[in-house]
């Protein structure tokens, strides 16, 4: 089986980002940037399934600017065969990242796309999805265990009140949770390996897909701010607090 | 024209969710609700209940039993062509269509709406709710999922015309088994008090403290991820970035430390009380009130002390 895994560079989840006082986005300038931590566990997936001898060969694509590359570097690290960064400097939406996934798709015929379930920066949780109706494929979102059984997946899914599991069959798109593994982290000869992995760089001008946005984002503002409160005592203190709390609310 | 709603339903009944969506979506225009599964019962009568439904549309057939996102997009692809917006909850099952059908109907969608400033306008959280987002579409129809918990329910008290309609769809994908968290705790989505406990309780069995705590509250439970990592709590327990938002009047964090993805659950809390060792933890920092100790002396006396 060949796999495609789409992984997205975007701020480090560590980074506490702040508002530009314009309003005009977050500040991205001088700010720590890695591989959006829902495709890790999408690549980890992959090369599992590699190991396993049930994928024949793992290509990453990631959307975005030059330095994307080195998001894609990290998954050939990890033991994906061969990437593809589709260049590009301007913001592109989910529906288009998804539509340029679907020309990699036509062109690379994978049996699986591996996705993240969401890109901790916009957290739109959408392209796996929306690559899915794309291409008529089946979708099992937000995956915590993907097995091969026969010809097709069995896929265990997170769900509001617990887990499921679901069977389809190929060719598929499979979006990773993040208990689906423990993803690796790539130690110095293979990071050394994936240099010479094969890497293209294409401009996105050559896919053909029109990237004009159809949102308009007008602003974008700090959450209120929460005013510092008190500390407690005694837990008798806070019994009360919690007593007079609860009496309040069933009085509404 | 009006609005199409795609009801969340569980287990035989509404989820709480729904009368949620249905105010939201009542700000936009007449709503008609879509409600699809199988061995529906009394769900479409429930929903016909609520105030600001015009219509309650019902799709009840075996295929439909999983609720499978290739079939419910087939359903809303159908049934679009009138609708200005179509609407479901920011749910498992409505972030799995939503995007899907969006894809079908070439349009971008909005996720996630906390508010709706008009109908085209809308504010959503982005980067774990560190940042708010205001966009605008100009595209004919929009396509939104939005959070429950940021918006108040419709009332009750309505009766909505129910039209029974025919099945067009098969589901793609097969149902292997279902792991269900069996508790009989409020719906941690729409709680109004929610006590959750983090990776210090160390242990399943001493977790239960949490569970014993809420129930002399009334309240739902919650878990950080490091909790639920760890198999203290089931999945569909974590709060966060990743698990699910909750908009209590009252959250209280035990041995929660209060990392940006898990306050990216709590934003909407209108009181956070913090019961934490360390005095510096971030949730502490935040609460509005906060008792510093070791929560294994404190929990055990503060169910005591409230059941006096
Ligand atoms: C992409 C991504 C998504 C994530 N999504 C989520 C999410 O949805 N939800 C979520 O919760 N996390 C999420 N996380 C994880 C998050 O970053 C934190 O790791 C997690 O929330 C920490 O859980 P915790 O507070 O239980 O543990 P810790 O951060 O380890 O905190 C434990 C706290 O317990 C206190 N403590 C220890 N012993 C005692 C005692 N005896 N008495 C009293 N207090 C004590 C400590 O002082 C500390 O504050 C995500 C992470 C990533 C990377
Ligand atoms: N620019 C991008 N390049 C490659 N993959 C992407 C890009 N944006 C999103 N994805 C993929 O889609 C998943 C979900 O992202 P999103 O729908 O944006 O939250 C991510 O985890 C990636 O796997």
């Amino acid at each position: 089986m060949k796999i495609l895994v789409a992984v997205k560079r975007v701020v480090d989840h560590a980074v506490r980002v702040r508002v530009r006082p314009d309003g005009s986005g977050v500040e991205t300038d001088n700010v720590r940037m890695s591989m959006n931590p829902f495709c890790k566990h999408a690549v980890e997936a992959a090369v599992q399934l590699a190991e396993a001898g049930q994928a024949s060969e793992i290509v990453v694509v990631s959307i975005g600017p030059k330095q994307s590359t080195d998001v894609v570097l990290t998954a050939l690290a990890m033991g994906a065969h061969r990437g593809l960064v589709i260049e590009t400097n301007e913001r592109v939406e989910t529906l288009a990242v998804a539509k340029l996934l679907r020309a990699v798709v036509d062109a690379e015929k994978p049996d699986l796309v591996l996705l993240g379930k969401q890109a901790v920066d916009d957290d739109s949780n959408h392209v796996g999805q929306m690559l899915a109706g794309l291409l008529g494929w089946p979708q099992a979102t937000f995956a915590s265990a993907i097995n091969v059984v026969g010809d097709g997946l069995d896929v265990t899914r997170e769900v509001d009140f617990g887990r499921v599991a679901i069977a389809l069959e190929l060719p598929a798109i499979v979006t990773a949770d993040l208990r689906l593994n423990t993803p690796r982290n790539a130690a110095l000869p293979m990071v050394m390996k994936a240099r010479q992995k094969p890497l293209a760089v294409r401009p996105i001008a050559e896919f053909g897909v029109d990237i004009t946005p159809r949102l308009t984002v007008e602003k974008v503002a700090p959450p209120p701010e929460r005013s510092p409160g008190k500390v407690l005592p005694s837990v008798e203190a806070l019994a009360a607090a919690l007593k007079a709390d609860i009496a309040e609310l069933e009085a509404l | 024209m009006s609005v199409l709603v795609l009801a969340d339903h569980d287990q035989g009944k509404l989820t709480g969710a729904t009368a949620r969506i249905v105010a939201a979506a009542s700000e936009l225009g007449p709503v008609d609700l879509l409600v699809a599964g199988s061995e529906l019962g009394g769900i479409p009568r429930e929903a016909a209940a609520i105030a600001g439904v015009q219509r309650v549309l019902v799709v009840d057939s075996a295929e439909l039993a999983t609720l499978s996102a290739e079939a419910v997009t087939q359903l809303l692809a159908e049934r679009a062509e009138p609708y200005h917006h179509i609407i479901a909850s920011a749910s498992a099952i409505g972030r799995d269509v939503i995007p899907r059908l969006a894809a079908r109907l070439d349009l971008m969608p909005v996720t996630d709406v906390v508010r709706i400033l008009g109908p085209n306008r809308f504010e959503r959280p982005i980067y774990a709710g560190n940042a708010l987002e205001t966009v605008s579409s100009s595209q004919a129809k929009q396509l939104l999922t939005i959070r429950a918990s940021a918006f108040r329910p419709a009332a009750a008290g309505n009766a909505a015309p129910i039209a029974f309609e025919a099945n067009s769809v098969a589901a793609v994908t097969k149902l292997i088994a279902t792991y269900r968290t069996e508790s009989d705790t409020p719906d941690l989505a729409t709680a109004q008090v929610v006590v959750s406990g983090g990776i210090a309780f160390g242990s399943k069995e001493k977790f239960a403290l949490v569970e014993e705590l809420a129930a002399v509250l009334g309240a739902a439970v919650g878990a950080t991820r490091a909790a639920v990592d760890a198999g203290y709590a089931p999945n569909d327990w974590q709060v966060g970035q990743t698990g699910k938002i909750v908009a209590p009047d009252l959250y209280i964090g035990i041995g929660v430390s209060g990392a940006l993805q898990h306050l990216a659950g709590i934003q909407g809390a209108k009181k956070i009380i913090a019961i934490n060792k360390d005095p510096e933890a971030p949730l502490v920092k935040i609460a509005d009130y906060a008792l510093v100790g070791d929560l294994f002396e404190i929990v055990p006396q503060l169910i005591a002390a409230l059941k006096k």
